[in-house]
């Protein structure tokens, strides 16, 4: 009974252990992104640059199809640029990086769908937008694989300055002027894994299984590893989760996948360790010396 | 000064040169038919000839289910000499655009005669993908259109006939193609409605996957059951292009082994440059595109 629920899906069929595979890895490539996003307070840029990748994509998906290559060139090169002109502006002039960054990415936005409307083809674009995870092809899945073992290596080069700068940006600009560079190629990775996304779920929900495991996380540890090994596995739980759901009802995947994610949310709001609801009506007893 | 009277002169014999042909032809003008959809249209086409002039509301590509007609459509169908339609529900705008367009145009049904099969509690109107009923419509659309203009009767029969008879050598091939396909292949898993005629005249089964709506995104248990159903029925090859997803079908051909088959085209023409400009090179289309993919 329980096999037949959980793990008879995906013994016989193929479809949904690349999904599941998928899933996996945008999970350890995502979840820590999250992690550092939600330190930073970029938790909405990272929808934003979700915006901003889109119309890239679009083109791409315009000029060659529904090509994989020309869709995630497209989107890493939307991404980039609004990235890039977003810090240029914010570190140039008056204007703050919120408040650049959404000009740019509306702009983006903007001319997206000018020229996806000038092509008059909008109904493909819905695949853009929604992904399709049960939809894996070997070229799609090893795109998603190598984005995320990427993202590993390089966050684990860049790891020390990213902490210090998360955590105490002043301390870090006095030892080190590693702060920048590391900053931009912290975003670099954000646009990487939403790229990866929506290969999988779409721009709409690849920014929430990035965001949704890290606001997770936070509720059952205090110290940056231990977040990030939680967001990871809590993303791999929801992706598991959703997948079965998707299989058992009929909710379509993407939006079960951030849906499980979500209920987990939920849960760990009500209930987490650290400083959750309940937890704070319920004090345990204090320690006393 | 003698330049400009060559000019002049020379236009006016032009004119005289081109408008002969038609005085001798008889100063009336052709026929306006309108047709419902782009089928219709080529029939009326090749039955009329140049005596006819033929208008389609629903034109290449455009989907007949769901048209809504435009204030337009009224004031052609209340132009027109004779108005072409399919019938057996096909056209459920219809009534109400008559009710606006002045009455007393002549309609007629092409479908007329055609003992029509069910598609679920309703007529499936899609009977001209059989080449035998298609024969029918011509049938139909000639009587009418002598009707329309005696004056051109001669000329309706003889194109009509020229017409018929290329038809039979069109239903003849489709079956000489159908018969190269090995018979427990002659099955296939598709979205289309739109074959039940053709199922039924040429013996290839259309089966419709369970409970998957093309409208709407597919969820994991709808890709399984369509998996598992191929592989329980054996069903060589897919036809679901109106599926969401191409890389989606590509998986589930992978899954299954089961071949992935073109586009058919069931309720409309294409454009000139498309695959399926007139009926006849749609259904050649359609017939290649089923024996090649359930061909050993």
């Amino acid at each position: 009974m329980i096999y037949d629920a959980l793990i008879s899906p995906f013994v016989e069929y193929e479809f949904m252990r690349r999904a599941l595979a998928a899933v996996i890895a945008l999970a350890l490539g995502g979840a820590p992104i999250g992690v550092f996003l939600m330190l930073r307070r970029m938790s909405l840029v990272g929808d934003a640059m979700a915006h901003a990748i889109l119309p890239g994509a679009a083109i791409g998906f315009l000029l060659s199809g529904l090509n994989l290559f020309a869709m995630t060139a497209g989107g890493l090169i939307a991404g980039f640029a609004v990235a890039i002109l977003a810090g240029v502006v914010a570190r140039t002039t008056e204007l703050k990086e919120d408040a650049s960054l959404a000009t740019f990415y509306l702009a983006s936005l903007a001319l997206g769908v000018t020229i996806v409307s000038i092509r008059g083809t909008n109904i493909d674009l819905l695949h853009v937008l929604f992904g399709n995870i049960l939809a894996m092809d070997d070229p799609t899945l090893l795109v998603v694989a190598f984005n995320a073992t990427i993202t590993l290596v390089v966050l684990a080069v860049i790891y020390r300055p990213l902490v210090i700068e998360s955590v105490d940006p002043v301390f870090l600009r006095t030892v080190s002027r590693a702060g920048a560079p590391a900053h931009l190629v912290f975003l670099a990775l954000v646009v990487v894994n939403l790229v990866n996304g929506f290969q999988a779920l779409g721009t709409l929900l690849a920014v929430g299984l990035m965001i949704l495991p890290a606001g997770i996380a936070r509720f059952w540890s205090r110290d940056i590893t231990g977040m990030i090994c939680i967001a990871v596995v809590s993303a791999i739980v929801a992706g598991y989760a959703g997948l079965v759901l998707s299989f058992q009802t009929r909710v379509p995947s993407g939006p079960a996948i951030i849906l499980v994610a979500t209920a987990l949310y939920i849960g760990s709001v009500l209930f987490g360790n650290v400083r959750g609801i309940i937890r704070q009506m319920f004090p345990g007893r204090h320690l006393e010396a | 000064m003698r330049n400009r009277r060559f000019f002049l002169l020379s236009i006016g014999l032009t004119l005289a040169i081109a408008s002969a042909p038609l005085r001798a032809q008889g100063s009336q003008k052709p026929i306006e038919v309108v047709a419902s959809f782009s089928i219709l249209g080529d029939f009326v086409k090749n039955v009329g000839g140049d005596r006819v002039d033929v208008t389609t509301l629903v034109g290449a590509d455009g989907d007949v289910h769901v048209y809504t007609p435009a204030p337009g459509d009224a004031r052609k169908i209340s132009d027109a000499n004779l108005l072409v339609i399919n019938g057996l529900g096909l056209e459920g705008w219809l009534p109400r655009l008559l009710q606006v367009s002045s009455a007393g145009v002549p309609i007629v049904t092409a479908s007329k005669g055609i003992a029509p099969l069910k598609l679920g509690s309703e007529a499936d109107p899609h009977a001209w993908q059989s080449v035998a009923n298609a024969k029918g419509y011509v049938a139909n659309i000639r009587d009418a259109l002598i009707a329309a203009s005696p004056a051109d009767a001669e000329s309706f029969r003889n194109n009509a006939e020229t017409y018929l008879a290329k038809l039979g050598a069109l239903d003849r091939e489709v079956r000489e193609a159908i018969a190269q396909i090995p018979s427990t292949r002659r099955k296939v898993i598709s979205t289309h409605d739109a074959f039940g005629y053709f199922a039924s005249a040429y013996g290839i089964q259309f089966i419709a996957p369970i409970g998957v709506s093309t409208e709407s995104e597919a969820s994991a248990r709808d890709i399984a059951r369509i998996v598992a159903q191929i592989r329980a029925e054996k069903i060589p090859a897919v036809f679901l292009e109106r599926m969401s997803d191409p890389r989606l079908i590509r998986r589930i051909a992978a899954e299954t082994g089961a071949r992935i088959g073109g586009t058919l085209y069931s309720d409309s023409l294409t454009d000139e440059k498309g695959d399926a400009p007139t009926y006849i090179e749609m259904v050649r289309h359609n017939i290649k595109a089923l024996t090649s993919a359930l061909a050993n």
